[in-house]
């Protein structure tokens, strides 16, 4: 089938449906036809992090992943992070700490820093330094977003 | 950067898959995308149909079974990386997964894939060689068990048939006494190796060498077996000097490429620091340091 194919799932708690063609990556399906324009595009060759995101609750860089490929699974956008107009921890850590200057790579950071949170909890700045070397950020210099992972893991582990 | 229009199936079983690449041989197969999709998004590659295979169910799975693992090729990157039976069995497989790419690649980049792909500066490829692991494929005329020896040919070249796909990779058990590390030299965390070697050392009781395996990827079209520095190893005392001459003679077994990245003289001299350090680790591994 190179017609067009229909494609459904949950981004952040809520169902889509829409129709695309096979060849249309997730990344550009979440912005262009379901509007979650956080999903940033950098390279659209899994090389920069941009667009990572979370796929049944592992990141995934949406970029290297078909629409159709993601029928029936569960997809976090950055759009998801913040609940009830409160920002997620990592976010008010990103603010407070200047983790970011443009904002290009934020989400993508978001989705890599709170995966690795999930994982490990209490990170060196060396293992944040790798869990978010695949996430690529030209303003920062990296450090004020090193910072901004270890206040929030120190956050989340005070308040869970 | 958007792929080209392409037909797309989703297969549901092996047979199906089989049966499309038969029908089409500008087909091509879908697993979990991380090195495919890059090559369709920048028009690289342009098959005709796209054989989506990552909703197979029962090709994912780590097992033990007759002194191997048996590991299917849709299993993760990161599921292999933090399985409990390959820590114990095979450390080393553990060892080289989390050098490949980033935690989000290996969430998604399937065992099958890696090695069908066979990017000579891959860390799975060079890893099954050292293990002496096998592929089981299947294709129109049933199941074959090729040896990784055999299986990678060159650049992304292996013994793959086009109608046949990777239903499994099968590790042989690493003995008692192995010890085992990985030495990568990278320009960025997750990059493609310039140069990485993978070890495995077998002690006998009194510290000689009873078994080394040794493997080295980016330093030529396919991994490298280093057989000559196995071969200086076994029944040796592991001594500085036994490292410094088998280091030497993995160095000699390479035919690095020169490129933007570096020249081959640089990464041959690389070949030998590295494995000087791996043999060293994998031996300090095996009387049972860290």
């Amino acid at each position: 089938m190179t017609g067009k194919v229909t494609v459904t799932l949950k981004v952040n708690g809520r169902t889509f449906s829409a129709d695309c063609e096979p060849r249309k990556t997730l990344a550009d399906f979440l912005r262009q036809d379901l509007g979650f324009t956080g999903v940033h595009l950098g390279c659209e060759h899994g090389v920069c992090g941009a667009c990572t995101i979370s796929v049944d609750g592992s990141t995934a860089r949406s970029c290297c992943m078909l629409a159709v490929q993601a029928e029936g699974t569960e997809v976090t956008t950055v759009e998801g992070l913040a609940s009830d107009g409160n920002l997620h921890p990592l976010q008010e850590a990103f603010w407070k700490h200047h983790g970011l200057q443009c904002g290009f790579c934020t989400p993508g950071m978001l989705a890599a820093a709170s995966e690795l949170l999930e994982d490990n909890p209490d990170p060196t700045a060396d293992e944040i330094r790798e869990g978010i070397s695949g996430n690529l950020c030209r303003c920062t210099g990296y450090q004020f977003i090193v910072d901004s992972v270890q206040d929030a893991a120190q956050h989340l582990r005070s308040t869970t | 950067m958007k792929a080209a229009t392409f037909e797309y199936v989703r297969a549901t079983s092996v047979d199906e898959v089989v049966r499309t690449l038969a029908d089409d041989e500008d087909a091509k197969i879908l697993a979990g995308g991380q090195s495919l999709v890059p090559l369709l998004n920048m028009r690289l590659a342009r098959p005709t149909t796209i054989i989506d295979i990552s909703r197979i169910d029962d090709l994912s799975y780590v097992r033990r079974a007759n002194g191997h693992l048996e590991i299917g090729a849709l299993t993760k990157h990161r599921v292999v990386e933090t399985s409990e039976l390959v820590h114990r069995h095979v450390p080393l497989l553990a060892d080289a997964l989390r050098y490949v790419g980033h935690v989000t690649i290996r969430n998604r980049g399937t065992i099958g894939g890696s090695i069908a792909h066979a990017d000579p500066a891959a860390e799975l490829p060079a890893t099954c060689v050292a293990l002496d692991a096998q592929l089981v494929v299947q294709g129109p005329r049933g199941q074959r068990v090729i040896a990784a020896a055999d299986f990678f040919h060159g650049y992304l070249m292996t013994a793959l048939d086009p109608e046949e796909v990777i239903t499994e990779l099968r590790v042989p058990v690493l003995a008692k006494g192995t010890g085992c590390a990985v030495e990568e030299l990278a320009r960025r965390s997750g990059d493609f190796a310039l140069v990485a070697v993978f070890a495995a050392v077998t002690l006998e009781l009194d510290g000689t060498c009873r078994e080394a395996r040794i493997a080295v990827a980016g330093a030529g079209p396919a991994p490298v077996r280093a057989t000559a520095a196995e071969a200086i190893l076994r029944g040796n005392a592991v001594t500085t000097d036994v490292i410094t001459a088998a280091a030497n003679a993995v160095a000699d077994a390479t035919d690095p490429p020169s490129d933007i990245h570096g020249p081959a003289e640089y990464r041959r001299e690389m070949a030998a620091v590295l494995s000087r350090r791996a043999i060293k680790q994998a031996t300090n591994r095996a009387n049972g340091g860290v």
